[in-house]
Parts: C-alpha cells; sequence; structure tokens
C-alpha cells in the first residue's frame, strides 16, 4: 500500500548542536542509592544524547514510577513523570502532538511488565517512534523489595517468605513477539555498550525496545549474577531475522546482550501523516461541517 | 398547557433490535419533519445488546421548540406485539395507532384510531423486502401531512453515497408507504401542523454538537476508548481531526487515553478524551496526575447508569460526585454540564478555554438522552466563539530569573514552557515539587502547592461570571425556586411554563460550572425562597448533597432513578405538590 507511506525522520534536531555529556546533567541529584546499576544507565544516556547532538529543549524523558521513575529530572531536557505504569501512552501522546521531538520512555520491570504491561503490545503494534528503555533489576526496589514479574521462581523475598511462586517473564521475546522494530538488551556494569543501544534505539525509525540490567544493590544485587551469564550475542546473528532473535531470547543458559532485532517499517507517525494526506483530499471548513446539519 | 392537540405531536415506534431499522425509522421522521418546517425532539431507549431487545424511539414535533420528549403519545407506530402491549396504554384519547398488519391484529377501541398496514407486503410489492421501514417512514409522512418531497430530500441525503439501487429502492418503498396510506385511508390526513416561524435550524445530537465545538475549540488531539454513549465522539473526531492536521488515536484502554491526551497537552496542543463512568473510573488516577501536573485537559463524560456496567444505553446523572472528587486527596478541577445540545457545542469550547487558562483537567458532564437524541436547535453561531490561550513562557523575556513552572503566583496560574522553548526546560512532576518542578516534600512547601492548585481554580468563578456559565428563568420573585443542573433543564422548562400559566410560579436557576460553583449567585437565587426543589437523575441526590453542605437551608429533592429522563408532568406534579404542601403549610 504505497499510498499510505509517507517519510517523516525520527526527529529534524539529531546533530543540530555539539554538547558534552555533563551538559546534560540537571541540577537535580539522583537519590539513588550508591552503587545501583541506574546510574550506569542514566551516564550512558548522558553520553548517548551529547553524541547525537539533541539539542535539551528538543528532547523529552518520560517516566512511570519506580526508583527509575526518577530519571527525567536528572536529565537537563523536557521531563514528564507520569503515573505508574502510564509511561508508553503518555510518550505516545508527546510524540504525535510533536513528532519532530525526540521522545525517549523510561522506567523499570514492574512500570515496563507488570502494572504498565498492557501498554507495551500496542506501542509496539502501532511501531510508535519513541525509545523505550527499561531498567530491569528483578525487583521492586523503591517499596523495599517485593518479587517482581522478572523475579526467579523461589526468590525468597519479605513479601514471598516462602519463596516465590510465579514464574518470570521474557522481555526480549514479548518485544520481539509483539512487533517491536528494534529489540536489544545491554547490562549498566558494560555503559559503552549501553551508550551504543541507545544511540541505536533513538536513531531507529519506530518504536525501539532497549531492557537493561540495572541491578539493585539494596535488595537484590545480581552483579555478580549477570556478569556471569552474560554475553555478546553471536558475531555473525542476523539482526533482521526475527526467527534467529528469537531462538536467542529463549537462551536461558546464556543471557545475552545487544542488538536481537531491527526492521524497517512505517512509524505510527508516519501512518497518522498518511491518515492526513488522505483526509485533506476533502478540505476542511468548519461552517461547511455545521452545514451538513441543516434542516 | 393550552395547546391544541394537533399542534404538538408525540410519536413513538417500537419493535425489536433483531429485525432492526427502528432507530433508522424515527431518525429519518424526525429529519423529515425538520426540513418541512418543524422543530423536533426524539428520545430512545435501546437495548445494550448488539442485536435483540426491544427497541423504542420517540419522535416530538411540533411548530414551536420544544424542550422535552412530551408525555402522553399522539401516534403509536408498532412493529410487534411486544410494543403494542408495552404501550397502548400511553396513547391519549382519539390517538392514532399505526401497526404492521403482517405482524399484529389489535383488538378495535372506539377511543383509538387504527391505521393497519401490510408493511412487509408493501415493501415486497416494490420489490424491497427489506424496506419495510421506510414504507412505515412513507406512511407516517401522510399521516403527519409532512412534505413527501422533503422526505425523499432526507432520504438522498442518507443514503445518496450507497449506491443507486439502494437510493432507488428507498425512494419507492417511501412513496408506497405514502400512498398505501392516501389510496387506503383517504388523501385527508389526521394532523396538520403549522410550520415553525424560525427558517435556520439544525437538526443533531448532543454528541454530533460537542464533536463540532471541540473543533471549533481549536482541539487538535484525541485520543479514547470504546464506550456507550461515547464513541460517537470519537468516530466524528476520526472523520474530522486528521482533516484539520490534528490526531485521533483509538487508545487500548482509558487509563491510556487520558495519558496520551496529557502527553499532547504536554506539548501545548489543546487534547480531549471521552468516555462514560467506567472509563471515568479508570482514568481516576490521570485525573489527579493532571491536577499535579497542572496539564489541561478536557474530558467528556456521558453519563449512563451505574454502577459497575449498569445500564449502559440508559441515561443517568450519577458520575457528580465522581467528577468533583474523584481522584486521592485534594485534587481540585473543574467541572462542567451542559444543559442541552446547543450548549454541548458552547460549552464544550468554554470546557477548552477554562482547561487552558487555568491549566486543569475540566470534567464535561453530558448525559446519555442528550448524547444521542436529534433535536432541532439554531445554527451555530461562529462569531460567539471565543479562545482564550494557555499562560505560556516566553524564552526572550525572562527577567524573573531562572524559569519555574510552578513558580508561586497570586491567582496560582504560572507560565508553561513548551518543548522546543530553549531555556523552559523542566520535569512536568506527578511527586510534590518545588517551583521550579523538582521534587520536594517540606511541610510548607506542600502546603503553598496544595493552595496554589486550589487558589487558581476558584478564580476561575471570574471566567464563569464574565461569560454568564448559567441558565435563570421564570419568575424572579416566586416562593418556590428549582436548582439543577444538566439535561433535566429541558423537561423543568416546560413544567415551569406550564406552572406559571396555572398560577403557580417558580424560578429557575442551572449552574453550568458546578467546580467551583457559583456560591455567591445562588446563595442570592435560594436567599427568601420557602421551597427549592432540585430535580437529578440519581438516587441520592447528589447535587442537593453539595448544595446541601454548603448552604443550611433545606432542599427538596426530586429523583429519577429509572433509566430515563424526567417527564415535564412529573416536574409539573413536584411543583404542584410544593405548592400545596409547603406553600399552603406556610401561609396557614
Amino acid at each position: 500500500m504505497t499510498e499510505f507511506m509517507t517519510e517523516v525522520p525520527v526527529s529534524p534536531y539529531i546533530g543540530t548542536v555539539q554538547l558534552k555529556p555533563q551538559d546534560y546533567k540537571s541540577d537535580v541529584k539522583p537519590i539513588w542509592c550508591p552503587g545501583c546499576g541506574d546510574f550506569g544507565v542514566l551516564s550512558s544516556f548522558y553520553k548517548a544524547i551529547a553524541d547525537l547532538g539533541i539539542p535539551p529543549e528538543n528532547a523529552v524523558i518520560a517516566s512511570g514510577i519506580g526508583c527509575s521513575g526518577r530519571f527525567p529530572a536528572f536529565v537537563e531536557a523536557y521531563g514528564f513523570h507520569g503515573v505508574h505504569g502510564r509511561v508508553l501512552p503518555l510518550a505516545t501522546g508527546i510524540k504525535l502532538a510533536r513528532p519532530d521531538l525526540v521522545v525517549v520512555a523510561v522506567g523499570g520491570d514492574g512500570d515496563a511488565f507488570s502494572i504498565g504491561a498492557g501498554h507495551l503490545p500496542h506501542a509496539a503494534r502501532r511501531n510508535v517512534d519513541i525509545t523505550y528503555i527499561v531498567m530491569d533489576n528483578e525487583i521492586y526496589g523503591l517499596t523495599k523489595g517485593q518479587p517482581s514479574p522478572t523475579s526467579p521462581h523461589a526468590l525468597e523475598r519479605k513479601a514471598s517468605p516462602y519463596g516465590h511462586a510465579e514464574y518470570p517473564i521474557n522481555p526480549v521475546l514479548m518485544a520481539l513477539a509483539y512487533g517491536a522494530t528494534f529489540v536489544a538488551r545491554g547490562f549498566s556494569a558494560r555503559p559503552r555498550e549501553v551508550t551504543e543501544l541507545i544511540k541505536q534505539g533513538i536513531s531507529h525509525k519506530g518504536f525501539a525496545f532497549i531492557q537493561i540490567y540495572s541491578p539493585c544493590v539494596t535488595f537484590y544485587d545480581t552483579y555478580d549474577h549477570f556478569r556471569q551469564v552474560t554475553a555478546d550475542l553471536p558475531a555473525d546473528h542476523d539482526p533482521s531475522d526475527k526467527a534467529a532473535a528469537m531462538r536467542l531470547a529463549m537462551e536461558d543458559e546464556v543471557l545475552y546482550l545487544g542488538v536481537f532485532y531491527k526492521e524497517n517499517r512505517p512509524s505510527f507517525v508516519e501512518s497518522l501523516q498518511a491518515v492526513r494526506t488522505r483526509a485533506a483530499a476533502k478540505p476542511f471548513d468548519l461552517q461547511d461541517l455545521i452545514n451538513r446539519y441543516r434542516s | 398547557m393550552s395547546v391544541s392537540d394537533n399542534q404538538d405531536l408525540v410519536v413513538r415506534i417500537g419493535g425489536d433490535s433483531a429485525k432492526g431499522g427502528i432507530v433508522l425509522t424515527g431518525e429519518t421522521l424526525a429529519r423529515i419533519a425538520a426540513l418541512s418546517g418543524l422543530e423536533v425532539y426524539t428520545t430512545r431507549t435501546i437495548p445494550a445488546e448488539i442485536k435483540g431487545g426491544h427497541v423504542m424511539i420517540q419522535v416530538r414535533a411540533a411548530p414551536y421548540p420544544v424542550t422535552s420528549q412530551g408525555d402522553d403519545l399522539d401516534i403509536l407506530l408498532a412493529y410487534d406485539q411486544e410494543t403494542y402491549d408495552r404501550y397502548y396504554t400511553l396513547l391519549k384519547p382519539g390517538a392514532v395507532l399505526v401497526y404492521n398488519s403482517n405482524e399484529l391484529q389489535p383488538p378495535a377501541d372506539s377511543q383509538i384510531v387504527h391505521y393497519g398496514l401490510p408493511l412487509d407486503q408493501i415493501a415486497k410489492s416494490v420489490g424491497f423486502a427489506r424496506g419495510w421501514n421506510i414504507v412505515a417512514v412513507g406512511a407516517l409522512v401522510k399521516l403527519l401531512d409532512l412534505n413527501l418531497e422533503k422526505g425523499k430530500e432526507v432520504i438522498i441525503r442518507q443514503l445518496g453515497r450507497k449506491g443507486e439501487d439502494v437510493l432507488k429502492n428507498n425512494l419507492l418503498a417511501l412513496e408506497a408507504g405514502y400512498r398505501y396510506v392516501e389510496e387506503h385511508f383517504g388523501a385527508e390526513s389526521p394532523y396538520h401542523l403549522p410550520t415553525r416561524a424560525q427558517e435556520e435550524r439544525l437538526a443533531l445530537s448532543g454528541n454530533q454538537a460537542l464533536a463540532i465545538g471541540a473543533l471549533a475549540a481549536g482541539c487538535k488531539f484525541y485520543a479514547g476508548y470504546p464506550i456507550t454513549p461515547a464513541s460517537d465522539i470519537m468516530e466524528f473526531l476520526a472523520a474530522e481531526l486528521p482533516r484539520v492536521g490534528g490526531t485521533m488515536v483509538q487508545a487500548e484502554d482509558e487509563m491510556a487515553a487520558l495519558a496520551m491526551v496529557l502527553g499532547a497537552s504536554f506539548t501545548g496542543v489543546r487534547a480531549m478524551t471521552a468516555t462514560s463512568g467506567p472509563g471515568l473510573d479508570l482514568m481516576n488516577e490521570l485525573i489527579g496526575h493532571a491536577v499535579m501536573t497542572e496539564t489541561p485537559c478536557v474530558i467528556v463524560d456521558v453519563q449512563r447508569c451505574g454502577p459497575s456496567t449498569g445500564m449502559p444505553t440508559k441515561v443517568s446523572q450519577g458520575d457528580l460526585m465522581t467528577a468533583l472528587y474523584g481522584s486521592h486527596d485534594d485534587a481540585p478541577r473543574i467541572v462542567m454540564a451542559p444543559v442541552s445540545i446547543e450548549d454541548n457545542f458552547y460549552l464544550i469550547i468554554h470546557a477548552f478555554n477554562l482547561a487552558e487558562k487555568y491549566q486543569t483537567p475540566v470534567i464535561f458532564l453530558s448525559d446519555q438522552d442528550m448524547s444521542v437524541r436529534v433535536q432541532t436547535i439554531p445554527p451555530f453561531d461562529l462569531s460567539r466563539v471565543h479562545i482564550e490561550p494557555r499562560l505560556l513562557y516566553d524564552p526572550n523575556n525572562n527577567s524573573t530569573g531562572p524559569y519555574e513552572r510552578y513558580r508561586l503566583t497570586e491567582d496560582g496560574v504560572s507560565p508553561m514552557s513548551l518543548p522546543g522553548m530553549p531555556g523552559g526546560q523542566y520535569t512536568a512532576e506527578g511527586l510534590e515539587h518545588y517551583p521550579d518542578g523538582a521534587p520536594g516534600f517540606e511541610p510548607d512547601l506542600h502546603q503553598r502547592m496544595m493552595e496554589k492548585r486550589a487558589r487558581k481554580i476558584q478564580r476561575a468563578l471570574e471566567y464563569v461570571e464574565r461569560w454568564r456559565l448559567w441558565e435563570e428563568f421564570g419568575d424572579a420573585d416566586a416562593p418556590v425556586a428549582i436548582i439543577g443542573w444538566g439535561s433535566t433543564i429541558g423537561p423543568v422548562r416546560e413544567a415551569v411554563a406550564r406552572a406559571a400559566e396555572n398560577g403557580m410560579p417558580v424560578a429557575v436557576f442551572y449552574p453550568k460550572v458546578l467546580n467551583p460553583l457559583p456560591v455567591e449567585r445562588i446563595g442570592r437565587f435560594i436567599q427568601n425562597r420557602q421551597a427549592v426543589i432540585v430535580p437529578e437523575m440519581n438516587m441520592s441526590g447528589q447535587f442537593a448533597d453539595l448544595l446541601t453542605v454548603r448552604f443550611t437551608r433545606p432542599f427538596i429533592r426530586l429523583n429519577k432513578y429509572r433509566g430515563h429522563p424526567f417527564r415535564a408532568g412529573e416536574i409539573y406534579d413536584k411543583i404542584r405538590e410544593v405548592y400545596e404542601r409547603v406553600i399552603e403549610r406556610a401561609t396557614a
């Protein structure tokens, strides 16, 4: 359906300024625990938007609730600290109303996969042109250590004193199944790679989903665990091969890091622009619209 | 009221929705009557099921404006036995019963004039078996002495785009019904209505008026989730918003819908969602969020019966308390209620203005009855459309130091910066925050910010006064008053006129902004009244409760909670009762 295609860039502002990572630090100091994985993600983020040359006034960082929900306040850009679980529709509204802006949604595993899990398939299938960074610590940190949708089975915590009776979901596999057009995974202790994934995600036209293991030193310190079980995706992995991406995502002995999947599909911004073009075939006049009801 | 029996006609049409076409019969008749120069007012009750179940649509037609469904029936069109059984007793003496003689054979009644029409047979005779309902429309056009050519014009308007065959069949069916009555029951129609004085009229529903109003207000973004009876607002805007460069998104749920609206508004775009009670419930957390982040938005709630799923296709005014207080802690917002179809156009424009001017969610309480019914109203006057802008941060005139999104100001409204404005960066914050937006939890800060958010809502009373966002009529010095909200004003208008003719003057006041409530104005209005009646389509009397908190005087509650709007007669009876009991006792 070629007539349903209109080229719209991710953002015309990318590459228009040259700033240093520290120029994107706001005056608000992070409240995270020393050693929190989110510090690594934040540093990588500063570096990524500096490298991409995005003017602070043309970037919007939206978030939900959780430790990671505080993220926007630490960035010198526009921010929207939303309610629990609704960051994807919030970011969608921002991007659709102002398609020229760079819009990044951030959150944690509770926000993304529990209370807000109902929005992930829709952001993915719409291919809304935003980047979603999920800082996954496999625990509820802000509420002091209850199991989350990515916590392992049998994990003993205050809300699961005899062992967690539920099994975790697989976020990368889920994002692939929902039709996300960019799916990647990183580890906060490897900031250079995380920077690279964020840069690729923001540059990707369409919905970019990035899961980043970001350990909680206070309630579930998984640094050593992830150092042991993570590995780079095989060098010969073809990111356009969705079946291969799914097979690699299902691997549980090794947790792969890198870009699992990347696809070019018209973004939601582009599809809606095509809708407007079709609708504009009939010029709009308010009085004409009212006259339809004349009697 | 001394109206000639033959001038103000109430026509009720009923049948089984499984056979279809009942509402279409009524709406087509209403549009033909409107185009033939009459004022019309429709009412309908439809089952919530997709197919099957009894459907009723009523058309009231008169040469003068009518503001309620009417009381007893002048004409009943019964497609089936159930319709006859349900409504036969509502027929006035001398009324007309039209029935499908292929479906039922009602017994003769000397009080009622029978018109048996073999609708299926007539439809088949013109080669369009499914057109039995249009045959019925044609018969009614003749019985009401309406203009057959206008009838054809309506059919052409409705079906012109559906292809030549469909149009031809429907026109044949219409004419066949008309001719059948002419040939079998005589050329003389039992009714003849003079035409209205005012030529220019629109015939449309509240939801249509509201959607047009939103476009007039400059709305460029709509996100919503399908829900009866609000969905057609979304469908209307899906067709029109892209034409003005705007965006309509069908969201995955109501929380997503309002979150999208807040995101869009954050960038400076006028944004709206529409829902009904269950959706409003889901939005409550985000309404508080809009209050806290001071993000303008318009939330339309087309009220239906609850609680829970309730009765999706029936009218209620039960969401007032939720609209005023939904969301935890004190989250002041503006709540408005249109009183008529016309008001759905003009007041939604004020709703956008108030949202933008005071940077707040505005909840707009429509209801099922006025959302779906078609009524003739004066054409919208676009010269009356006034657009109030949002107070914005000016990057070029920043003499007051670093930008503070939530600066404490005298009226509580702080200049808002929009993405793209250099130097205006801030985080819209759902946590309690300092003026610059950074989270903060100090006692003094919280108190000051709570007061700021409340202060600006109270300031909206200035706008209410400036634009006179209320209706006041009747006898200003009457000992009896009615104070209400929303669409009950229609039957109240007719009841008060009837009461005045019978020596029972009544004063009426309907605020259109329910928060902030114009307390001083209401106080002056109810002062020295011997009795104040508060009619509401809910069980507990939510507005009466609200008034009872503000004023020490008693209020007489008149509550209807049956899923149907008030009839003028019900209001009139209450006025008479109040005059008999309260006034006479006071003077005895």
